[in-house]
């Protein structure tokens, strides 16, 4: 027994590969989808909060991501834009990150050309500017001053839905979908504290624990923190099979092997520590 | 002079930041405003000065044949595949950049993240160690953490994702607060340095 235990708590690492490569790809082929019932989350209260926009609010999202983090971040910004959208709410894009304004692009001309939505009218993007936080304190007190014309080029003029914006006290809420700096950090601390604007926000999983300070405060209405905060949102925006949603099985799966890993590795290691051999 | 015009510099934009933030009315507004257009302006530049470093480092690894140099040549192809295709096509929806842009380079970028998985599990078979209470508490909450960003935390028992959010809402806010704090009063102290050029390191030199 000792020696399967010792055996156990030397596995190879690839092995580990190995078992994580089919962990996933299992219950991807085989399409298994569990339930995903949403609690008290911070991806409720995000929802409440958009849900009870008024129509024709102007809500700027800006996705700052890259194509990195995109498997978190992509369905997050595919089902808020819906959800925006089936509010009829005008959406304004825009990008802290150069590769956003591509990804904000997919999400939102998919989504407007499933719906039926107007690009000038009901939904516009604007692009990617450098600058950070101090890009978004100059956005604060005018928005065309930082983006004359649209992604595309189209000048601020010719496009009907900015008619009425100014500063960002113009949007009833911002969203940043953001994978890192800048990004939600320099929202809620420039766009949020300093112009009172109700910040939202969407963030990977490995970076929702430093940004639950913000919640607990109220600089943020709500959070959408990794694929499980996309597959909740999916959820509760209605999105039958969604890719979070799909993505939510191979990782719970995932998770079990990870912590049955962790497990065989401690009791290798108290197994060695009982015969002298760990410290 | 060499000194004292960039530490003039400093100080003037730094104060102007400052009482901008304070005093939101002219002539401060309207310096503000300009001094972050100009930030805008300098922070694009060093996407150029990026571009031609990358350019830069790799040519001298495929010339000195340094290490790893055979991916360099793939580096450098991309590069410029990706900004000649901008170039002459534009970045539009459904043009050749975008084509490329949504098929080769966001699907390898999100594979380069997706690697992490497997480095996680096998660092966390190695070193995830129950060694003492400390230890041990850190590797529950990470237990409990991980069932409750799933929905087979709710399948085993529905209160595991509770537990996660009273977790991160609570005893994780409570050491992030003090981390943020502390680094923000850093931030302060390390701005209000270089503003009154105490902190000269950014020119360069030690003194």
């Amino acid at each position: 027994m000792a020696g399967i235990i010792e055996k156990l708590g030397n596995t190879d690492r690839r092995i580990i590969f190995v078992l994580i490569a089919l962990s996933v790809i299992i219950p991807i082929s085989f399409n298994l989808i569990l339930p995903n019932p949403v609690g008290a989350e911070p991806s409720r209260d995000l929802f409440d909060y958009v849900d009870a926009l008024p129509e024709g609010s102007n809500v700027l999202v800006s996705f700052d991501y890259d194509p990195s983090t995109m498997p978190e971040l992509q369905p997050m910004a595919e089902a808020v834009v819906l959800h925006l959208f089936k509010k009829n709410v005008n959406i304004v894009g825009m990008a802290l990150w150069p590769q956003g304004a591509s990804l904000g692009q997919d999400a939102m001309s998919g989504m407007a050309d499933s719906l039926g939505k107007v690009q000038f009218e009901d939904w516009v993007n604007l692009g990617y500017k450098t600058g950070g936080g101090v890009m978004i304190v100059r956005l604060g007190s005018s928005v065309s001053a930082v983006f004359p014309t649209d992604k595309d080029n189209v000048p601020w003029a010719e496009i009907p839905m900015l008619r009425n914006i100014t500063g960002l006290e113009s949007f009833s809420l911002i969203i940043s979908l953001s994978a890192g700096d800048p990004g939600i950090i320099q929202w809620v601390m420039m766009a949020g504290d300093r112009f009172g604007v109700p910040i939202g926000c969407g963030c990977t999983a490995v970076s929702a624990p430093t940004l639950y300070t913000y919640l607990q405060t109220g600089q943020m209405v709500g959070m959408l923190g990794g694929l499980k905060g996309a597959a909740d949102y999916e959820t509760l925006v209605g999105i039958k099979g969604g890719q979070a949603i799909r993505g939510m099985a191979p990782q719970s799966v995932a998770h079990i092997v990870i912590m049955l890993f962790i497990i065989i590795g401690n009791v290798a290691y108290f197994s060695q520590r009982k015969k002298g051999g760990a410290k | 002079m060499r000194l004292i015009i960039p530490l003039a510099i400093t100080f003037t934009a730094g104060m102007i930041m400052i009482l901008n933030f304070f005093i939101p009315h002219q002539p401060f507004r309207l310096l503000g405003d300009n001094l972050q257009e100009w930030f805008m302006i300098v922070a694009s530049g060093a996407i150029f000065l990026g571009a031609m470093n990358l350019m830069h480092v790799h040519s001298r690894k495929i010339k000195l044949k340094l290490k790893n140099w055979k991916y360099s040549p793939v580096t450098i192809i991309g590069f410029l595949l990706m900004l000649v295709t901008g170039l002459i096509y534009g970045v539009t929806e459904h043009r050749p950049f975008d084509y490329l842009f949504m098929n080769v380079v966001a699907p390898m970028g999100a594979t380069m993240f997706s690697l992490l998985a497997f480095f996680v599990a096998s660092a966390a078979f190695r070193a995830f160690r129950a060694s003492n209470w400390r230890a041990t508490l850190l590797l529950t909450s990470a237990f409990l953490v991980m069932l409750g960003q799933v929905p087979i935390g709710a399948m085993i028992w529905d209160k595991i994702p509770l537990a996660k959010v009273w977790l991160m809402s609570i005893p994780n806010t409570a050491g992030q607060r003090a981390v943020m704090i502390g680094a923000a009063m850093g931030v302060v102290s390390t701005s209000l340095r270089i503003i009154f050029g105490i902190e000269r390191s950014y020119l360069g030199g030690t003194d």
